[in-house]
């Protein structure tokens, strides 16, 4: 099995796993932000929630962090192998004639969502944990809403969400159906998925925008 | 010499069984002391290498190609014939023997074709266990078709790539054996002769095309898979590296050539279409049953349309000449390929061929996609009488049989044949002619095998559809490892063959000699222009009708043109490089003697027969006729020029089938 | 028409090469592409040049041994075809054409357009067959029934012709597509499924070992592919794999 995983193939396959992963972690962080929108109490409640039980703070986080590096360390290792594969470039290459902008460019979409999770990092996780593990402060479960807000003042934050999230949306436009294809999951039902990883692509970015826009644009 | 066929006694039934039980075998450690070269990977090639290295002989194989799975079977289309009988409808071993001796024009030898009946069977078990995905029908059983206007359904077929599919299952078998080390494969690596030691065949000396490098190669036995010669005539359906190269180098150390002057001419073949013209591609013969032929009645209007004023659909019926149907009532348009191809010569010699070149004829569509629209709207309850919907359905069933084909063709020709006739023109497809061989497979030189279409052995002076995969794999899968084992038996003390003996210096160094004079030549003309003249004579001189004057010319001109290309053609480059003009100009070069050898055997044949049509001989009505005294294989020894080569003849007995005329009025 | 052509030359395997520009005139629509360079090779060799090397044999899509990269697209503008059946009247007066090898670490240039493809062979020789010997008394051919699906299905991946466009076209150079369609033929196929484990292992394993790209689904071999083989075929074959490492 560890051959398996040092194949091209395994590779792929380890890819398409981690991506399921993240996938799924995208729905339930939409989930608890979009949340903020309707509710403070419940967005607080959820946020103490995840802030706090050991369950997702000591188990699902780190699979998280493990998940994130792995995917783009591994998004790196393919690209450079790939490149090796290839030679020499073509002086001429058509490359739109046959295949997607999304599909070519995964490697540019993919550092931007890099860049922007290290901005994330720094906006809250590196705060959340000095906040609670460094500074050693007591949970106080009504102050997430208000952190959330105010990060969301600066204009320019906002405009990089932004950014950030429609690259996101091309990154999963090709993303989503590709993970299912390297799981060899696609024969037969490849309309229905690339239906689905459509509406995916589209409507997870598009989630968080909003959050982002409406609290830029109602910040009291 | 007399030439000894070495056909086993006893009835026709029993022959190859009682053969196999008597042959001597060479026993499994044995048959790792002996070596084998191929030289050529097709279906006779490939399956060939492949049986002997699973036997365990060490295979060295030859391809010019860059990989096996190239070899120009696998541009055959239809089918491959078995004598399955799943169908019930009467087939058997008999009758695709009587059917392919018959079709041969009864100038086959008997008992090789009837073991190729008999073994065809085996072909298709063969294959199937390889994974060679036949077409099948809903029940999950083998499905087969009719070809080539015989009385049964016995061809097996995938998709129209037959030939495709049949060759990589061999390739899949070589790929098995060179995997294990059986096979040692040379890829990109030419034959440019055959070594003789002792009087028999031990090893060639080959040119890696890459690096220009001379090789020698021994072994305990040759075994020639190179294909036919078609390429003689410049156009043909051949591949364009396809040539003769290796058979005639054969000729050349002793292998006798026999009935060189018998090829066939498909009729279905998309015409030419400029002076920069390759290569010319083929329709399935498939199409006549639904394609109408014919030419304008009226030469105002042939001219009208070569000028493009007109267009074939505005020329009314009355105007039109459907030849064919005029001429043969019975057969119509199903006349067999030879016939066809005379018919519409005939039609373009006499000044109506119909496009710029004027050597083509239309084969026409529209009567057939009314037919089958109106049998549509018939059965689906539709308006008969509204053309645009019968035009419509039709046109669907049009695209169902054959759509695969009339895409091509638009791709080539850039027209709609849905909505145009069809162009075509006859064009060489296929060699029945070839190295001498006798039911071992075995040419005049102890030790020197030819398999498939390099041999003469069983489609007499014209092939039937479908026949020419299943003669390939049967000599390579099933008749040539039995028979050169008999051979190898002797062998097992001898050890390996040693390349540094008299005879391989010498053959290097005519090799070497003749490559220098070539590429040191400094004349003024390409290779191509040469083959091209060639071409044109073969085509005009000795093609689908000949008669003495001409072909008396045309062994002049090619003398004159051999020695013209000697003085002044001009190979650019080394010698020790990839040179494709140094490696095309050696193939011309046995062109030249080829094509003088074939002229010389078309004018001994004073008889029509198959493919090969006399214009003195033929009956009142046009027709071929056969003549009792030319029974016989015309088997030629190599003397030197081609017009010193002499002629023996095997007589053609046969006992198991009454000879008949053949009659399509 | 005229046309410029900027076709790649390279003497040998260890030469450098570059794009060089040669005029044609005189070209006619009905031209195959192939028969346009056979008259610049013509012209070049009455100039006492040397001609362009490239690869050809049957000159009519099935053999896959032509293979040129064509105005940055395999086998050309066209879909569905080899450069063989590429004809001239794909192309305008006075266009310029880039002529180019396929380009692969895999695939190394011979001369000009001439690449080695013989990683393909070796792919093959690791498990692309049945093993089966020739014995003359195979079990007949109709008792194992297979069904029209099954057959078809494999029919369509056996197709292949091996030219190598799926490699070139890929921005990774993967073969994944011709792997894939081998591993698929004889995976649907009742007499390929008793080795389709090993099969599909050592397969793999060869073909990273000859350093072909990895596959990231963007489906361009699938676009160029001239007997349209499915990407299909790959999911097949990453499922193989994995069943393969799993039982």
């Amino acid at each position: 099995m560890s051959g398996f995983f040092k194949s091209s193939i395994g590779r792929k396959v380890s890819m398409a796993l981690s991506a399921f992963f993240l996938m799924f972690f995208l729905i339930i962080h939409l989930a608890v932000n979009i949340t903020s929108i309707f509710s403070e109490a419940v967005f607080n409640e959820m946020s103490h929630f995840m802030g706090t039980n050991p369950l997702v703070q000591f188990a699902l986080q780190p699979v998280l962090i493990f998940g994130v590096v792995f995917h783009f360390v591994m998004g790196f290792v393919l690209e450079i192998r790939n490149k090796k594969a290839q030679g020499i470039a073509y002086a001429k290459n058509n490359g739109a004639a046959n295949s997607t902008w999304m599909s070519r460019n995964m490697i540019y979409s993919g550092l931007v969502i890099l860049a922007f999770i290290g901005l994330h990092f720094i906006d809250f996780w590196f705060p959340e944990i000095n906040y609670k593990y460094i500074a050693g402060n007591p949970e106080e479960p009504t102050r997430y809403f208000h952190e959330l807000q105010e990060k969301f003042v600066p204009i320019w934050r906002v405009a990089a969400y932004v950014l950030s999230f429609i690259l996101l949306g091309l990154h999963l436009a090709h993303g989503f159906t590709s993970a299912f294809q390297s799981m060899g999951i696609t024969a037969g039902r490849k309309k229905t998925l690339k239906t689905i990883g459509i509406a995916y692509s589209i409507i997870i970015p598009l989630g968080f925008i909003i959050v982002a826009l409406f609290h830029h644009l109602n910040h009291h | 010499m007399a030439l000894d066929s070495k056909v086993p006694e006893g009835p026709i039934k029993d022959k190859w069984t009682n053969y196999k039980d008597k042959i001597n075998l060479v026993n499994p450690a044995n048959k790792r002391l002996i070596d084998v070269i191929i030289v050529g990977t097709g279906l006779a090639g490939g399956s060939a290498a492949a049986t002997l290295a699973e036997l365990g002989y060490n295979v060295k194989a030859f391809c010019f190609q860059d990989s096996p799975r190239r070899a120009h079977s696998i541009a055959a289309q239809g089918g491959i014939n078995a004598a399955k009988n799943y169908q019930g409808d009467g087939d058997s071993t008999y009758r695709l023997f009587y059917d392919t001796v018959k079709g041969g024009d009864y100038r086959s030898r008997e008992a090789n074709v009837y073991r190729l009946a008999e073994v065809s069977t085996s072909i298709i078990d063969q294959c199937v266990a390889q994974g060679v995905p036949f077409a099948r029908d809903y029940g999950g059983l083998l499905d087969n078709r009719s070809f080539g206007g015989v009385l049964v359904s016995r061809t097996f077929y995938a998709k129209g790539q037959t030939g495709q599919q049949l060759l990589l299952g061999a390739y899949s078998a070589m790929n098995r054996q060179i995997g294990r080390g059986k096979i040692k494969m040379y890829n990109r690596h030419e034959m440019l002769d055959v070594v003789i030691v002792d009087g028999k065949a031990r090893g060639i000396i080959a040119r890696n095309l890459v690096t220009g490098e001379i090789e020698r190669h021994s072994a305990h036995a040759v075994v020639l898979g190179t294909g036919g010669y078609g390429n003689a005539f410049y156009l043909s359906t051949y591949a364009m590296g396809s040539n003769v190269t290796a058979a005639w180098k054969a000729h050349k150390r002793g292998a006798f050539f026999a009935n060189p002057c018998f090829t066939q001419i498909h009729p279905t073949c998309i015409p030419v279409s400029g002076d920069h013209q390759s290569k010319l591609t083929l329709m399935s013969e498939s199409l006549r049953n639904d394609g109408r032929i014919w030419v304008p009645k009226h030469m105002e209007d042939v001219l009208a349309i070569r000028e493009g004023k007109l267009k074939p659909t505005e020329i009314p019926e009355e105007n039109r000449d459907y030849y064919l149907e005029r001429r043969y009532p019975a057969f119509g348009n199903l006349v067999p390929r030879d016939v066809a191809s005379r018919a519409a010569k005939e039609r373009c010699d006499a000044g109506y061929g119909v496009n710029k070149t004027g050597e083509a004829v239309y084969l026409d569509f529209a009567t057939a996609i009314e037919r089958y629209g109106k049998e549509q709207a018939y059965v689906k309850g539709l308006d008969e009488n509204d053309k645009a919907l019968i035009k419509k359905l039709g046109k669907d069933i049009i695209k169902a049989k054959y759509g695969n084909l009339f895409q091509m063709y638009e791709k080539i020709v850039d027209q709609n044949p849905y909505e145009t006739p069809m162009m075509i023109y006859p064009a060489a497809h296929y060699t029945m002619g070839g190295i001498w061989v006798d039911y071992n497979l075995m040419t005049t030189v102890p030790g020197l095998y030819a398999i498939g279409e390099a041999n003469f052995s069983d489609h007499g002076a014209n092939r039937l559809g479908a026949s020419a995969l299943m003669q390939g794999l049967a000599d390579g899968y099933f008749v040539l490892p039995y028979t050169i084992g008999d051979y190898l038996s002797h062998d097992i003390r001898t050890g390996p063959i040693p390349t540094n003996s008299k005879e391989f210096d010498d053959a290097e160094n005519q090799v070497k000699s003749n490559l220098d004079k070539l590429i040191n030549n400094n004349g003024t003309h390409s290779v191509d222009y040469f083959h091209k003249k060639l071409g044109k004579i073969m085509w005009n001189k000795c093609g689908m009708a000949r008669n003495a004057k001409e072909l008396k010319e045309a062994i002049s001109e090619i003398a004159e043109l051999r020695a013209e290309f000697w003085k002044d053609v001009k190979v650019p480059g080394i010698a020790n490089e990839y040179n494709e003009e140094l490696a095309k100009a050696g193939r011309v070069a046995d062109f030249l003697e080829l094509g003088e050898l074939f002229a010389k055997d078309a004018l001994q044949r004073e008889e029509s027969a198959g493919g090969h049509f006399r214009d003195e001989y033929q009956t009142p009505e046009g027709e071929a006729m056969r003549r009792k005294e030319f029974q016989y294989v015309s088997a030629w020894e190599y003397k030197g020029e081609p017009k010193d080569a002499v002629l023996h003849k095997e007589a053609l007995v046969y006992e198991n089938i009454e000879v008949k005329e053949r009659s399509y009025k | 028409m005229k046309l410029t052509l900027k076709i790649w030359r390279q003497k040998s395997a260890n030469d450098k090469g570059n794009l060089v520009d040669y005029k044609v005139n005189d070209v006619s629509p009905d031209m195959s592409f192939l028969e346009m360079l056979d008259v610049l090779n013509q012209d070049l060799i009455d100039k006492n040049e040397e001609p362009i090397a490239f690869d050809h044999d049957c000159r009519e899509g099935i053999c896959g041994m032509c293979s040129m990269y064509i105005n940055g697209r395999a086998h050309g503008p066209d879909r569905s075809i080899t450069v063989c059946q590429l004809h001239m009247r794909s192309f305008k007066d006075g266009d310029t054409i880039y002529i180019e090898p396929w380009r692969a670490k895999a695939f190394p240039v011979i001369k000009d357009l001439i690449v080695d493809r013989s990683a393909f062979d070796r792919i093959q020789q690791a498990g692309g067959f049945i093993s089966v010997n020739t014995s003359g008394n195979t079990q007949d051919a109709n008792a194992t029934l297979i069904s029209k699906y099954a057959a078809d299905t494999a029919m369509d991946a056996a197709t292949c012709i091996g030219c190598g466009a799926c490699v070139a076209t890929c921005k990774n150079s993967s073969a994944m597509l011709f792997v894939g369609a081998k591993v698929s033929q004889y995976a649907l196929l009742p007499q390929g499924q008793i080795e389709a484990a090993e099969r599909v292992r050592n397969m793999v394993a060869q073909m990273d070992l000859e350093g072909f790209g990895n596959c990231t689904n963007t489906g361009a071999c699938e676009v160029e592919c001239p007997k349209g083989i499915s990407l299909e075929n790959i999911a097949r074959m990453n499922r193989e794999l994995m069943k393969a490492n799993i039982n």
